[in-house]
């Protein structure tokens, strides 16, 4: 679906993707998963084939964005960081003339908006306007407008940001259907909860390049422990407290508000802790994540 | 579900077009009385000026002829109604959808290009400014200001004013930053209006540079033709007026095209 060979973008002298390579499958989800300015959003809009290549090469659906532009946007959807939805028309009509953009005759536009309407559960608001929708009905509208050509790849570029847990919920329920019913998903994301939850493949993206590549537990494998031990101690502490406890783990990452102690057994790295007279404010042992990786992988935490 | 089954044939230039203009169209199908008001700019004037201080002129005369102060003011009006027309939906519109709106970010995603945005867009602005043209020369036609059969063409006269117009104010759209720019459109609308040998003729300048400049200017070259067409006084002049329109309104589509490319497809 996606080939990039040595892609690289720049804008003047910032160079946003340092050359990366990325294979993405039919019918896969696969995610770019990195903090802000990582270039997720350079490469998305490169697959999207509104931001040319500055050099490397780059095939979407078999075709050359340089020269097959409309071509391929005619089969993608794209669902942008912002929802940049028709503010001036209702929500049924930003469905049906989205669906018109594509060149679909008016009685399929009509028909496939009623349905994506209830695929978004916003039937009820077809005749408001978009300004009077919650963000999630927002972003749930931009996404079904995404679907409107039944793409067989979408891009969806930070699509839970800004959402309350039960909005992001209902969304990923949806795209779980999608992925089942064979539509290719590309996201990116610096949510690392979300890239386990969606996510078959991806590539963790830091200043441009990739830093690894995989599915989400060959990643948690190849890059951390099983289990996590976080200790809170007071504020200021835990830089001088973190070589008292360097040797009960493999390794011990020290964040401003806590320490992490990664091991396979995480409850006897805590006993061990206390049984050193250590008395840290709060505990917690818990699975390796993505973002263990992450912080690994480049020494900052996503949030960044 | 139901799949799009298949792949769309491409858009032609032309029902791409045709689609932008069926976007705005809804917009406008609920905001029609702002439609209005750009109608009635020029026949406010035509009533107070042709009219009513016409009652203090006997006339001018025009390439030779006497013509009366109210159908030598109507056809400017005309040519007026097109320019204001054209004017209004590729600025200060086209800077919101741009900018604020993102539209065209929204299309690009689409197999629409920027050729098709900046076709439509023009094409949209061009049909407000016929519209009010064509409802201003029934007015025209009404009240006996119509002197000649020539004035059929003064409804295609119009239609290139206000592509001319539309396409170079949305290129210079491209250009502004804020809301504070469009002053500048502003500033330069108004001597248009005042001065393009829209309530005087041209002669009034004398046969100096000023003359020369204003002959230049591209809402007196739309006058001189709408007034030519609708008196019967048809010259050489009405040929060099549609040249220099078609002319402005092909750069400036190409213009908006570049300059599109270059601020959305980065």
């Amino acid at each position: 679906m996606i080939s990039a060979r040595g892609l690289r973008k720049s804008f003047g002298d910032f160079e946003a993707v340092k050359g990366i390579d990325v294979e993405v499958r039919r019918g896969e989800a696969f995610g770019f998963l990195g903090p802000n300015g990582a270039g997720k959003s350079s490469t998305m809009r490169m697959i999207a084939s509104v931001s040319p290549v500055s050099s490397g090469e780059l095939r979407i659906l078999g075709m050359d964005p340089a020269t097959d532009g409309p071509a391929i946007r005619g089969r993608l959807g794209v669902c942008p960081q912002e929802d940049t939805l028709d503010n001036e028309l209702s929500v049924f009509d930003n469905l049906y003339i989205y669906g018109r953009y594509f060149g679909i005759d008016r009685a399929t536009c009509r028909d496939r908006a009623h349905e994506l309407l209830e695929f978004a559960q916003i039937t009820d608001k077809a005749k408001a306007k978009v300004e009077n929708l919650s963000g999630g009905m927002k972003r749930r509208l931009t996404i079904a407008r995404s679907l409107i050509n039944s793409p067989d790849l979408l891009l969806l570029d930070e699509p839970t940001t800004g959402l309350d847990p039960q909005a992001r919920h209902v969304l990923w329920d949806q795209l779980f259907r999608l992925k089942q019913a064979g539509v290719t998903l590309v996201i990116t994301t610096h949510y690392m909860d979300e890239a386990e939850q969606l996510c078959d493949r991806l590539v963790v993206m830091d200043k441009g390049l990739i830093a690894a590549e995989g599915s989400p537990r060959e990643l948690i494998d190849a890059h951390s422990t099983r289990e996590v031990a976080e200790l809170r101690f007071g504020v200021g502490e835990h830089e001088a407290l973190a070589e008292k406890v360097e040797d009960l783990g493999e390794r011990v990452e020290v964040l401003p508000d806590r320490l992490l102690v990664y091991s396979d057994k995480g409850e006897e790295v805590v006993t061990a802790v206390l049984e050193r007279g250590l008395q840290p404010i709060a505990t917690l042992v818990r699975r390796s994540t993505l973002e263990d990786v992450f912080l690994r992988l480049t020494g900052r935490s996503l949030a960044d | 579900m139901a799949l799009v089954t298949g792949i769309p044939a491409p858009l032609t230039p032309v029902s791409a077009a045709r689609l932008l203009v069926l976007r705005n169209f809804i917009v406008y199908r609920s905001a029609w009385k702002l439609f209005l008001t750009g109608f009635l700019e020029p026949l406010l004037y035509l009533f107070s000026i042709g009219i009513g201080v016409g009652q203090l002129i006997d006339g001018f005369e025009f390439h030779g002829e006497q013509v009366p102060y109210a159908t030598f003011v109507a056809p400017a009006m005309l040519a007026t109604s097109a320019f204001n027309g054209a004017l209004l939906d590729s600025t200060f519109n086209v800077f919101f959808k741009l900018k604020y709106e993102k539209l065209y970010d929204q299309m690009l995603a689409t197999p629409l290009s920027t050729g098709d945005i900046a076709r439509g867009e023009i094409t949209w602005g061009l049909m407000r400014g016929s519209v009010y043209s064509a409802a201003f020369l029934l007015v025209m036609v009404a009240m006996g200001l119509v002197e000649s059969w020539w004035a059929l063409l003064a409804l295609p006269a119009t239609v290139l004013i206000a592509f001319a117009f539309s396409a170079v104010c949305m290129a210079l759209t491209t250009w502004m930053k804020s809301w504070q720019d469009f002053d500048k459109i502003t500033l330069a609308q108004m001597p248009l209006f005042l001065f393009s040998a829209t309530f005087f003729p041209v002669e009034a300048f004398g046969n100096g540079v000023l003359r020369w400049i204003v002959e230049a200017t591209p809402l007196f070259r739309g006058v001189v033709l709408c007034r030519e067409l609708t008196t019967g006084v048809v010259t050489w002049e009405s040929a060099v007026s549609v040249v220099y329109l078609v002319v402005m309104g092909i750069v400036g589509l190409l213009v908006v095209r570049r300059r599109l490319d270059t601020l959305l497809l980065t």
